[in-house]
């Protein structure tokens, strides 16, 4: 029962943390309180919906065409909509309210087209829902993927941050943004490509997701609240915080389902997330630890 | 000062013979939803501008406060007289923000507003659970007998009395504390003001207005269950409308839920399909154009909008104090 | 003498005459004026349906195209036949969005009956929605097809606002015919008395749930797991695998979309497959047959229809050619018999007087896709609580006396993956 518990664990941890991945990106680093997160999530889904059923196209081939188009799209959304709010505050603390209403209104106007576009109904496909067998249980194979997705692509980002200039510039923008123009480095290009970077790794979380996962245009909001919770537990900006708190809550989750009572799993979600907070105000790994 | 006095008196006077005319001036039930509507949001935005505005921490609680006090109805309606259940309201409000703020009030920022944000959410999940394993009921049905016309009278005096309340915490040492804290908390710690004990405050305060309009608002809808009394649209609403008035005045919410209220009832009429659009477009406007708020753009003192990089001011984040 | 008298005789003979002739013609002259002018132009009907927030899934399955459906027929025929008038008038749509929202569905019936001054009001999609607006229309005497909507409470309900009608039965009726159906199988000998079974948190799944719970035992059946899961939940393998361990041979799941469809999907991937494998609404859904294909075959849910009969073939012809999408199972037919027995109504009294409406909606029978169906107890009662899919159809398996049952296969076949 315990690799049940496991394997359930992981790949619903690694769902979460594939999820929050972009999110945490987009406000440690862009400092951007993205309330409009699950817009692009729900967007991308029906982006690969589309081309699965009408073109026939297999939805990881689609993640070639779609996580471009995520990451072109959010940084058009960055320079467009979020510039201006991040210079009218001077980078300062009144960056952070401007871009949850802005973003607020986004997610409305981003609903809304999504809304008049396919309606309000559910929409649900199936690809890669075979059955994997790993250590004498059953795991679908999309949901697998998600898992292994998220830590090559977690895995990936970390280690290009640590390893690179770019990624040792987009650190410091996250940690000290007032202090990174000292050393030179443009925190409006980092942020931007920041911003856009969560973009395109949201709008694989979509893609992937979409496979075994029923949505509908309203559905955003539900994933916002997720990311948000993993990011802000996590730490703000960190991937790693990211990855761990995901899987800490898919482990919760699975577990209190099983063991406890299943009608407790998200309220112990949030319980856990108040408690993490309550000791560690900056999440687990806060901006003191990186 | 005494300009804006008058100002604020003959403001007041006005509103309160518009409040008392409006159901004798001959409108339908419709008419009266509305004025029910822009009461209530009136109420829910002073009261968030209460504690978010000097405190300048953005709370995303309102929708908590409202659904438990529209719960509270839904459980105790059938039992206590309607003023004891608007007494339990209030109570309920107050010691869950007491618990909520001893809590979360040590966060900072950005924290704090996430954090408001997922608590309709956990509170949803923990009333559902309640209701499903201790108490097994399904949904609640509330069956008071009470009038549109009560519901508005009701809000009416609510108002006035957060109003009154606003007011009166301008004055005192309650609100200069405040004031301090919203400046410079550090500055104010040192000056011998318990800062949390004076958030704290603020913040049941505000919180126990809301829970009462919860509960007043609750009758109209006779089917409330978990999902219905927790919705976190309406935190989002409530801010925005207070922030369009301009949170730092006692008049400016109201100035501000009037004409979104109006206008999302326009919209909600004439553009059914494209709503969530409009509204959208909306508050983005307001964001990027009204920043300051009506009020804040028409005075001729800014509010303070753009900070010097590293001043502990401004909506709280960053390092905490 | 006697001429001028015979004179007068017929003078007055044919003063009286002509007094009559006009008379009469004057009278026809206002009646055929009367008429014309109190003939409505249009019959107005409104609702207030929800477009957004999450709602909007239920009711573009099941409310939205059926009225859109229903409307689109009227008037092709040129109107509701308003037989006090002797024409037919056209039908008038004047819809609103309530998001999902109580306040604003209040607001939104509120607006259509004193502003708009509509003839007629549709229900809103869900339980919350009904009983919301069900006060405002009762106390301006409109009567209330309250579809989509289930609740315990419908007797009590039915007292409170007597012009209330009912389309899904009761929460207890559809798990007394649900338990009837599979103690049927029990004692056939083809499964044995263990019910493993969860819900939604949510108020249909708990009513569902605590229906189930109060009749299993005197049925004869045995709970071995009980559980309520969060609305949210996206993972139902913890779950699923307790149950499993449980070997129950009956699932009940009293869920809601897209749950129905997550779980299904889990259940398949781990090839949980006990005998009976029922699950709530969703089922019965077009996306439901869409996801699974030919794994459909042997699920069970809450719904089902006399797939025979040609008039709701006929019926989910139309539906797909005017919504571009297939009826669901359940609650769509009862959606559109509901908006028949409305026509019908209103055609039978002849004019828009909504107590006369009301009383007829109570005493009358009307043809349906349903069959012949009356609303004499406020409550629609010829309708089938289980169904299960069966060579790619929803048929009503429950109760096995109405037209159109089909036995239901049990053991279900195994998951083809």
């Amino acid at each position: 029962m315990f690799l049940d518990l496991l394997i359930s664990g992981l790949t619903l941890g690694g769902l979460y943390a594939l999820v929050a991945m972009g999110l945490t990106l987009q406000c440690g680093v862009a400092r951007i309180m993205n309330l409009s997160y699950g817009e692009f999530l729900i967007a991308s889904a029906f982006l690969a919906y589309l081309l699965t059923s009408k073109l026939q196209i297999n939805p990881v081939a689609a993640l070639l065409l779609i996580v471009p188009l995520g990451f072109v799209v959010s940084w058009l959304v960055y320079r467009v909509l979020m510039l201006p709010l991040v210079r009218r505050s001077k980078a300062g603390a009144s960056l952070d309210v401007d871009s949850i209403l802005a973003t607020f209104g986004l997610l409305f106007v981003l609903q809304g087209m999504m809304l008049v576009s396919f309606g309000g109904n559910y929409v649900s496909y199936s690809f890669l829902s075979f059955p994997v067998h790993i250590a004498g249980t059953q795991v679908a194979a999309n949901r697998l993927l998600v898992f292994v997705f998220a830590v090559v692509l977690g895995g990936t980002t970390y280690l290009l941050m640590k390893n690179t200039r770019t990624g040792t510039a987009v650190r410091a923008v996250a940690a000290a943004p007032n202090f990174a123009p000292l050393v030179g480095i443009n925190v409006l290009m980092i942020s931007t490509l920041a911003f856009a970077l969560g973009g395109a790794m949201v709008s694989a979380s979509g893609v992937l997701i979409s496979m075994f996962l029923p949505f509908s245009a309203t559905m955003g909001v539900l994933f916002t609240m997720k990311a948000l919770v993993i990011v802000i537990m996590g730490g703000v900006g960190n991937l790693k915080g990211c990855l761990v708190a995901g899987l800490l809550l898919g482990f919760t989750e699975a577990t209190v389902a099983r063991l406890v009572d299943p009608g407790l799993t998200i309220a112990a979600n949030y319980a856990l997330f108040l408690l993490v907070l309550l000791f560690l105000p900056n999440g687990l790994y806060g901006k003191a630890a990186r | 000062m005494k300009r804006n006095e008058l100002a604020g008196g003959i403001f007041v006077t006005l509103l309160f013979a518009v409040i008392l005319a409006t159901p004798f001036a001959g409108g339908s039930s419709y008419h009266l939803s509305i004025g029910i509507s822009l009461l209530q949001y009136a109420v829910m935005a002073t009261a968030w501008a209460l504690f978010s505005g000097p405190t300048r921490y953005v709370s995303l609680a309102t929708g908590s406060f409202f659904g438990i006090g529209a719960y509270t109805v839904a459980v105790l309606g059938d039992f206590l007289p309607w003023p004891a259940v608007l007494c339990v309201a209030l109570l309920i409000g107050l010691a869950l923000a007491l618990l909520v703020g001893l809590a979360t009030l040590r966060l900072s920022g950005v924290y704090f507003v996430i954090f408001s944000f997922g608590l309709s959410e956990m509170i949803r999940q923990l009333v559902s659970w309640y209701e499903v394993n201790i108490t097994k009921t399904s949904a609640r049905y509330i069956f008071l007998d009470i009038t549109q016309q009560q519901i508005y009278w009701q809000l009416a005096a609510l108002l006035a009395l957060v109003l009154a309340v606003g007011w009166w915490i301008g004055r005192s040492r309650l609100g200069t504390a405040l004031r301090l804290i919203g400046e410079d908390e550090v500055v104010a710690a040192h000056v011998g003001i318990d800062t949390t004990r004076v958030k704290l405050a603020l913040f049941a305060i505000s919180s126990a207005f809301m829970s009462v309009t919860g509960a007043i608002m609750a009758p109209r809808w006779t089917y409330i269950d978990p999902s219905i009394a927790f919705n976190a649209n309406i935190s989002f609403q409530v801010l925005i409308m207070a922030l369009f008035g301009g949170a730092s005045r006692l008049f400016g919410p109201i100035a501000g839920v009037i004409p979104l209220v109006l206008m999302i009832e326009y919209l909600s009429t004439n553009f059914p399909n494209h709503f969530s659009i409009l509204i959208g477009a909306i508050f983005m406007i307001i964001v990027y154009f009204i920043p300051d708020g009506i009020l804040g753009t028409i005075s001729a003192r800014r509010p303070r909008a753009s900070q010097p990089p590293l001043a502990a001011k401004a909506p709280r984040t960053g390092a905490a104090s | 003498m006697i001429d001028s008298q015979q004179t007068e005789g017929s003078q007055n003979m044919s003063r009286r005459f002509i007094r009559a002739v006009a008379a009469g013609a004057i009278a026809t002259l206002a009646a055929f004026a009367a008429t014309a002018e109190e003939a409505p132009e249009k019959v107005r009907i409104g609702y207030a349906i929800s477009k957004t927030g999450p709602n909007a899934g239920g009711a573009a399955a099941s409310s939205t195209p059926n009225y859109e459906l229903w409307a689109k027929e009227i008037n092709a025929e040129g109107g509701l036949m308003l037989s006090a008038y002797g024409k037919r008038v056209p039908v008038e749509i004047v819809e609103y969005d309530d998001r999902s929202s109580s306040e604003e569905a209040v607001k939104a019936v509120e607006r259509l009956i004193t502003q708009d001054e509509v003839d007629l009001v549709l229900a809103p999609w869900g339980t919350g929605m009904n009983l919301a607006v069900a006060p405002i229309l009762h106390k301006n005497g409109y009567p209330h097809l309250a579809f989509n909507t289930l609740t315990d409470r419908a007797p009590e309900l039915i007292e409170r606002w007597p012009g209330i009608f009912f389309f899904e039965g009761t929460s207890t009726i559809i798990a007394g015919a649900t338990l009837d159906m599979l103690a049927q199988q029990r004692d056939a000998g083809k499964i044995g008395n263990k019910i493993a079974m969860i819900a939604i948190a949510d108020a249909l799944g708990i009513e569902l749930s605590a229906a189930y719970r109060e009749m299993a035992a005197e049925k004869g059946f045995e709970l071995v797991y009980d559980a309520a899961y969060p609305a949210g939940t996206q993972d139902f393998t913890p779950i699923l695998t307790e149950i499993s361990s449980k070997s129950p041979d009956v699932f009940i799941a009293n869920s809601y979309p897209p749950d129905t469809l997550t779980m299904t999907e889990q259940a398949r991937v781990m090839s949980f497959n006990p005998a009976v494998y029922l699950t709530g609404i969703g089922t019965a859904m077009p996306m439901f047959p869409g996801q699974f294909g030919e794994n459909v075959d042997g699920v069970m849910g809450i719904g089902g229809s006399d797939v025979a009969s040609p008039a709701l073939q006929d019926y989910f012809k139309r539906h797909q050619d005017s919504a571009g999408y297939p009826a669901d199972r359940f609650a769509s037919q009862l959606t559109y018999a509901g908006l028949e027995i409305l026509q019908q109504a209103i055609e039978n009294v002849g004019k828009i007087d909504r107590a006369a409406i009301t009383e007829e909606l109570k005493t009358g029978t009307f043809r349906t896709v349903l069959g012949e169906v009356s609303l004499a107890s406020q409550m629609l009662e010829t309708l089938f609580y289980v169904g299960q899919w069966q060579d790619g159809e929803f048929y009503g398996v429950g109760p096995s006396s109405l037209p159109g049952a089909r036995a239901p296969v049990v053991p279900k076949p195994a998951w083809k993956n």
